[in-house]
């Protein structure tokens, strides 16, 4: 049953449409009826049907949104916010961005059933800065939501008023950890903020504020239009639902793949065609580079949260990266790290300094010129930081290097003599024909 | 070079920028895109006119404008361009494409050629792994690169000729794109292209093998 | 009811038990973990904590083991719950293991620079290090390097290598002065504390990150590689710059003081100073005057032998007895005013004594007898912390008592505190305390003060400059009683507040005693060993007085004492009487031009160089002890003693322990204080095109006589410019940034003018910077007539 359903378009199931991200094709398919539904509910059905649904967070922690919701107080005479976070930075996440271009109206329409139901009159959509193309789009969908009443004062007469702006981020990829995106709002350095207060009590301006994966809220209309058991009628219980898986790497059709959550690694990469040819999968991420990677042993467990969590590594962003028999493992951990160090923020000093030093450690290892005993230091650094940095990125950090080891140790030991390079051909793990085309 | 001065009209536009967030220093990051696309940089008068604006001490702006990347401190050529060497992108090619673009313009990273045309930047994860190796120009995205590809690229960009992104709109300058940044509308949502192969890929694999969602009770 | 009962009650519903490492400790509800242990004895160490500023937890050295918690958690942001179970690195493995991690990687890019640190020696990094650093490092890359160092300012210097990126130097600023003129700039492993291009970290508060920063990152242009820790003997002492009342700590080395640091003390100045405290003190080594001078007939300064000068001065009063004038500054000691007040009494016989060397007035001093003296403690630091209105008179708290301005500003960052300045124009320091400004000319307070809606119950604050204007002191003196309001008297001088209260004034005996009071006198006369009968009865000449009656010839000699001729309120009137006069006396610790021209010159020692007490604004006695005991100066008091003994009169206080005996005697007096003025106000000044009234203070960093000599600190002074009102510009056809020239006919200042929002038809300027010198300048005070007009470049 589930192979065959496995792949369920939902959020996906008009890209084709060649005008796809406008409005009128968006109500052509059913769109907007959920808001209009919503608001003939109280906010607390709202919630209540969300929290049915048992929809959870997609941005990587997965935490049950309708419980998030539940958490910000209510009558307590403050502005509340809709923060959404659409700052899609991590290392093989892509997935919002497409679904931004692509059908923004999803997300506009999440985003006035959820502030509906947080009682917020206020919502920003913090985009990263990097990509114009899908702030034109998203910006667009806005305007089209305002001319048609669907977003404003006295939405669709029901006396719900809502502004939403489009808001850019400038580069920062800590932003996306949500108390860092809140400051990064407010017009500040994007640095975590200490917890408590949580952002449901003190987010935005210190008021009461709710921060959404942007996929989490494109994917609420469908859930209030069909239904929670609509919704859970896909994927298991712990994780139900569908969700945009994005397949890239070393395989023959990379790309968006919409499905029930507990499809296995080897459906997705059966869809994705399979590695490309002449190739054999070396090694997985199922998440984004901060969740562990997994071997080919692994491609038969089922892409849920608990699933992936029993073997040792994350859902994370639900974004498989594939790669095969040519990669260096020691130089995409390297080039990770160098990630990390790049984009700690500096707030705090296991991260800031830990980050420095294994980059600086690993970039010799690339290089062939590690040292044996090196590997217990990086190992060791690794411990220092995970579990002791302010916030999650840290361990993000701490994360590439000994999930690597855990598979690939004599890899390691042979960069202590020969650099990545030779060992593995850049020529062989480039996607260009022999021609460089 | 010199950089262009922030005019009176300027200072409107960030005025109504401020105006836009319930707290006005919530439009710090969209002015600091805005004196970008006049300056081309975050100049130390950019870093002022925000402080006065939004009655901020110009070192509060200074740690903001410094804290995050797309913000420059020299000033850009017309083009940025970006390759993402993050690990995915640069194992699949971008590495490659980085030396054949440092080769190509004779600079490297935060560098800008003499003719003021291009400034380089090795750039992070883009999100747009499906299509790696992945370039920006402007920070529009030229997906699925190739060295051929670059070279007529850049051939292009130099005489002036039509450039187009794959998801984005025809090039035209880094202001441009940097004044979208900053909240204000271009109207070009309509120049993207088409979804392409990769956005479709699940879509087109589940017609053909007749896979949808349940259909639901709101179906139409 | 009983208090005692009740207290209790608060307590344990206050209280909450926790463990911390197996032993039970109580303590107030909201403690940290971090105080908490602390409290038993155990220190966590720490690098960004600070008791003082709101905790980040962003170092993470502090971590500890909390029960039922999956990670070590920093014990600076977490408070002690009820039951809850902390181990430290005393008792848990994961917490020392956490903290040695943490040590490891603050040190891995930290330079091996401490030999040549100014930290070296006092700093917790290295301190931290030898206890829980690894011996040999385990880094084997290239360590992170810049230039180094930069100039915050011509004061604070920023070793980049040297920093942990604890921020306490930047959320200070933020937080306590409200300068954030330094922040973190950059991100990540290149992250760095910095200044914006062309805005230097020019904040009155500035040292105050020297003294926080946990390692060498910090120094101050002015200790910088003077000195080490283990040279200096440190003692406990009081700020002598202002009203403030600042405990400080004073670090010597060789009879030299190396510099000076905030002395924690919670109910004055909590942990911080301003800059004028910590860094003013090259004075105390600029122009010193050792040696006892006497002017020959030939008319030369010659040194003298102190019998030899002692004698000279005391033939000196003797012949001008019942003509002697006693003029001082406002920077004396408790005792040594107290000397004064009780030298012109007894030796000289006369009431003509004033310490008010700055703009005063007759209304004033009725005021400061009536309303000042024996007020100790009418409102204090604490009062202001909790205050709910507060009225500002004629006073700018950041530039005039930069503590209180402080206390007001942590008042105003709670938010509960609504404050109110009668003042020109909304200035940054009061911008900075959340004050509404009621837009004032000067002249207008007292009408203003009438009209104005006044909470009952409120604290004013009235600065000295409220005796420029004619019944300012008497209308606030009426709005206060009106309305219930404690009022308090913030001068700007250190002394100022203790020579009121041992009658260093006209009108007053010590102890808020009118000297017209017959049983006041007998009171003071039983305590001095005279009949009351003996003390001079008629309220004898102020300050303007003395000086008009040495230029008529009504007095022969004048004694002047701690005073500064450039802070007179008008130099050329007071350069005037000492001309006039047969014979002139100074007491002082520097060569100025008085002492130049005095007919005895003599040397008295500086704060540093004996004990005393300052009484800061709230009436807080602040002893200190002598810091530098090997040099022979005398006190002023000790000086007087031998010149009375030298007049054959029995005058005691040879020594601090018989003055400090014989202040505490007199007690409180509970007879008439003197009648409180009434004084009616005029209208503010007419004002035509080409002319505005005057407006004018001293900002805290300017050209004053103690900040002689300290270059790096100057560098830090406010810009020195006008203000005006846009209108008033307008009406006079002058432009912003451009030259306005100010003047009457004394004379003249040309200054850039800055256009601001204030009250119209008024112009300010600083009082005593660079070329804007208003006293000798232009002789001129708050309220008065001056000319304006385009100057040029």
């Amino acid at each position: 049953m589930q192979n065959k359903m496995a792949l369920t378009p939902v959020l996906t199931a008009h890209w084709d449409d060649p005008k796809s991200f406008e409005i009128e094709t968006y109500k052509k398919h059913g769109g907007y009826v959920a808001l209009k539904n919503s608001l003939k509910m109280t906010p607390d059905e709202v919630i209540g049907i969300v929290k049915d649904s048992g929809l959870r967070g997609r941005g990587g922690a997965g935490f049950p949104t309708g419980m998030k919701w539940s958490f910000v107080p209510q009558n307590d005479g403050k502005p509340h916010y809709l923060v959404v976070n659409a700052d899609e930075s991590e290392p093989g996440a892509c997935k919002d961005i497409p679904l931004m271009l692509a059908n923004p109206h999803s997300l506009v329409e999440g985003i006035a059933i959820a502030s509906y139901a947080i009682r917020a009159n206020h919502a920003f959509i913090y985009i990263r800065g990097e990509v114009p193309h899908v702030i034109r789009r998203v910006m667009n969908a806005v305007e089209q939501a305002y001319a048609e009443g669907l977003l404003g004062k006295n939405i669709q007469g029901s006396g719900f008023n809502l502004e939403v702006v489009v808001h850019a981020g400038a580069g920062a990829y800590i932003c996306g950890e949500e108390t860092a995106l809140l400051d990064s709002l407010e017009g500040r350095r994007g640095q975590p903020r200490l917890k408590p207060p949580f952002p449901a009590v003190a987010g935005l301006y210190a008021s009461p504020t709710v921060v959404n994966n942007a996929e989490t809220l494109a994917s609420v209309p469908s859930i209030i239009l069909n239904g929670a058991d609509w919704f859970k009628s896909m994927g298991t219980e712990k994780s139900p639902g569908f969700k945009l898986f994005a397949v890239s790497g070393h395989v023959n059709r990379p790309g968006i793949f919409e499905a029930a959550l507990g499809t296995t690694m080897s459906e997705l990469l059966d869809y994705a065609g399979g590695m490309r040819k002449g190739s054999k999968l070396k090694f997985w991420i199922p998440g984004g580079s901060s969740v562990p990677m997994l071997t080919p042993d692994h491609i038969d467990i089922p892409m849920t949260y608990e699933d992936l969590a029993a073997a040792g590594t994350m859902l994370g962003t639900g974004t498989p990266m594939m790669f095969d028999h040519t990669t260096s493992v020691v130089k995409a951990v390297t080039r990770w790290l160098e990630f990390y160090k790049h984009e700690s923020c500096g707030k705090c000093t296991p991260c800031r300094e830990g980050t420095y030093w294994i980059t600086g450690v690993l970039e010799k290892f690339e290089h062939g010129k590690g040292k044996e005993e090196e590997l217990e230091v990086i190992n060791d650094v690794c411990g220092q930081i995970a579990g002791r940095s302010f916030c999650a990125l840290g361990d993000a950090a701490a994360t590439p290097f000994p999930g690597a080891m855990k598979y690939f140790a004599d890899e390691f030991r042979e960069a202590t003599r020969t650099s990545a390079d030779a060992s593995f051909p850049p020529s062989a793990t480039t996607i260009f024909d022999k021609a460089g085309v | 070079m010199s950089v262009k001065a922030i005019t009176e009209e300027d200072i409107k536009t960030l005025e109504t920028l401020a105006a836009k967030y319930p707290e006005r220093r919530s439009a710090l990051l969209p002015m600091l895109h805005y004196v970008q696309s006049i300056q081309g940089m975050v100049s130390p008068a950019g870093i002022q006119v925000c402080a006065k604006v939004l009655d901020l001490t110009p070192a509060e702006v200074a740690a903001v404008a410094t804290f995050y990347t797309m913000y420059k401190r020299f000033p850009m050529g017309k083009h940025h361009i970006g390759v993402c060497v993050n690990t995915l992108c640069a194992l699949l090619g971008g590495d490659d494409l980085w030396k054949e673009l440092t080769d190509t313009l004779g600079i490297g990273h935060d560098e800008t050629t003499a003719d003021g045309l291009f400034t380089l930047e090795r750039i992070e994860c883009q999100a747009a792994c499906t299509v790696a190796p992945v370039m920006t120009v402007n920070w529009e995205f030229m997906d699925s690169m190739n060295p051929t590809l670059l070279r007529d690229l850049i051939d292009k960009l130099k005489i002036g000729a039509p450039v187009q992104s794959t998801r984005g709109v025809q090039i035209t300058s880094i202001s441009d794109s940097q004044r979208v940044l900053a909240g204000i509308n271009d109207g070009k949502y309509q120049e993207s292209p088409l979804a392409d192969d990769s956005m479709l890929a699940g879509l087109r694999v589940a017609k053909e093998r007749k896979m949808s969602a349940p259909v639901g009770k709101g179906a139409k | 009811m009983t208090l005692t009962s009740d207290n209790k009650q608060t307590n344990t519903e206050n209280q909450i038990t926790a463990t911390i490492d197996g032993i039970q400790v109580q303590v107030p509800k909201g403690t940290l973990i971090i105080r908490a242990a602390e409290r038993m004895g155990t220190f966590v160490p720490r690098f960004c904590d600070h008791p003082s500023l709101a905790p980040v937890a962003a170092c993470r050295m502090c971590l500890v083991e909390i029960e039922g918690m999956p990670k070590p958690q920093p014990s600076c942001a977490i408070p002690l719950t009820e039951g809850m179970v902390v181990k430290t690195q005393m008792t848990s493995e994961v917490a020392e293991k956490a903290q040695a991690g943490v040590m490891e990687f603050l040190l891995i890019n930290h330079p091996l620079d401490c030999p040549v640190c100014d930290k070296g020696g006092e700093c917790p990094l290295q301190n931290q290090a030898m206890t829980a650093g690894r011996a040999e490092s385990r880094f084997d890359i290239e360590k992170r390097t810049f230039p180094k160092p930069i100039e915050l300012s011509t004061e604070i210097l920023l070793d980049r290598e040297r920093c942990v990126e604890c921020a306490r130097c930047t959320r200070f600023s933020e937080e306590i002065a409200g300068d954030p003129f330094i922040e973190l700039l950059e991100r990540g492993a290149k992250q760095q504390v910095g200044i914006a291009t062309d805005e230097p970290f020019n904040s009155y508060f500035s040292g105050n990150t020297v003294q926080i920063c946990p390692v060498g990152a910090l120094t101050s242009s002015s200790y910088r590689f003077r000195s080490r820790p283990f040279d200096l003997v440190s003692v406990p002492t009081t700020c002598e710059h202002c009203a403030s009342g600042c405990s400080l700590r004073t670090d010597y080395r060789r009879e030299t003081v190396m510099r000076r640091l905030a002395w924690e003390d919670p109910a004055v100045n909590e942990d911080w100073n301003c800059d004028k405290g910590r860094f003013a003190f090259s004075y105390l080594k600029t122009n010193r005057l050792t040696q006892p001078k006497v002017r020959t007939k030939d008319g030369n300064q010659v040194d003298a032998l102190w019998p030899d000068a002692i004698d000279f001065a005391a033939k000196g009063l003797k012949d001008a007895k019942g003509k002697v004038g006693v003029l001082l500054g406002g920077r004396l000691t408790l005792e040594d005013a107290y000397a004064y007040s009780k030298f012109a009494r007894l030796a000289l016989e006369t009431n003509d004594i004033d310490f008010r060397n700055r703009v005063n007035s007759a209304e004033e001093q009725d005021f400061l007898g009536s309303v000042v003296a024996g007020s100790a403690g009418t409102v204090t630091y604490a009062d202001l912390e909790k205050a709910q209105n507060v009225l500002l008179v004629n006073f700018e708290p950041e530039e005039e008592s930069p503590i209180v301005f402080l206390r007001l500003r942590k008042a105003a960052e709670k938010g509960q505190i609504n404050i109110i300045a009668i003042a020109p124009y909304l200035s940054r320091g009061l911008e900075k305390i959340n004050a509404e400004v009621v837009a004032t000319k000067p002249g207008d307070e007292a009408k203003v003060l009438r009209g104005l809606e006044i909470a009952q119950d409120s604290i004013i604050l009235v600065g000295e400059r409220a005796a420029a204007t004619e019944g300012t002191l008497s209308a606030v003196i009426e709005v206060a009683e009106k309305t219930n309001s404690k009022l308090s008297w913030i001068p700007r001088r250190a002394g100022e507040r203790g020579a009121v209260e041992v009658g260093a004034l006209p009108n007053l005996l010590p102890g808020a005693r009118p000297v017209t009071e017959s049983s006041a006198r007998s009171e003071v006369g039983a305590i001095w060993g005279v009949n009351g009968s003996d003390i001079p009865s008629k309220p004898g000449r102020n300050h303007a007085e003395i000086i008009q009656a040495a230029i008529n010839g009504e007095l022969k000699a004048l004694v002047i004492a701690g005073l500064d001729v450039l802070d007179a309120p008008d130099p050329q009137a007071l350069g005037l009487a000492i001309n006039s006069v047969d014979f002139v006396i100074t007491l002082g610790i520097q060569e100025n031009s008085l002492t130049r021209y005095a007919n005895v010159s003599l040397p008295v020692a500086p704060v540093t160089e004996k004990s005393g007490t300052f009484i800061n604004w709230e009436g807080r006695p602040r002893p200190f002890g002598r810091a530098i005991t090997s040099t022979n100066a005398l006190t002023d008091a000790r000086v007087l003693a031998m010149i009375a003994e030298s007049l054959g009169l029995d005058f005691g206080l040879q020594t601090i322990e018989e003055l400090r005996q014989e202040l505490s005697s007199f007690g409180s007096w509970n007879g008439n204080k003197l009648v409180k003025p009434t004084v009616t106000a005029k209208d503010s000044a007419k004002t035509s095109v080409g002319n505005a009234i005057l407006s004018t203070w001293n900002l805290l960093l300017d050209d004053g006589a103690l900040q002689k000599g300290e270059e790096h600190l100057a560098g830090t002074q406010r810009p020195v410019v006008a203000h005006m009102s846009e209108k008033t510009a307008t009406d006079n056809k002058l432009e912003n940034e451009e030259k306005v020239i100010i003047s009457n006919s004394r004379g003249s200042i040309t200054i850039k003018l800055e256009i601001i929002e204030m009250v119209n038809d008024v112009v300010w300027i600083p009082s005593n910077n660079h070329d804007s010198k208003v006293k000798s300048k232009l002789g001129a005070k708050e309220g008065d007539v001056v000319t304006i007009k385009k100057g040029s470049f």
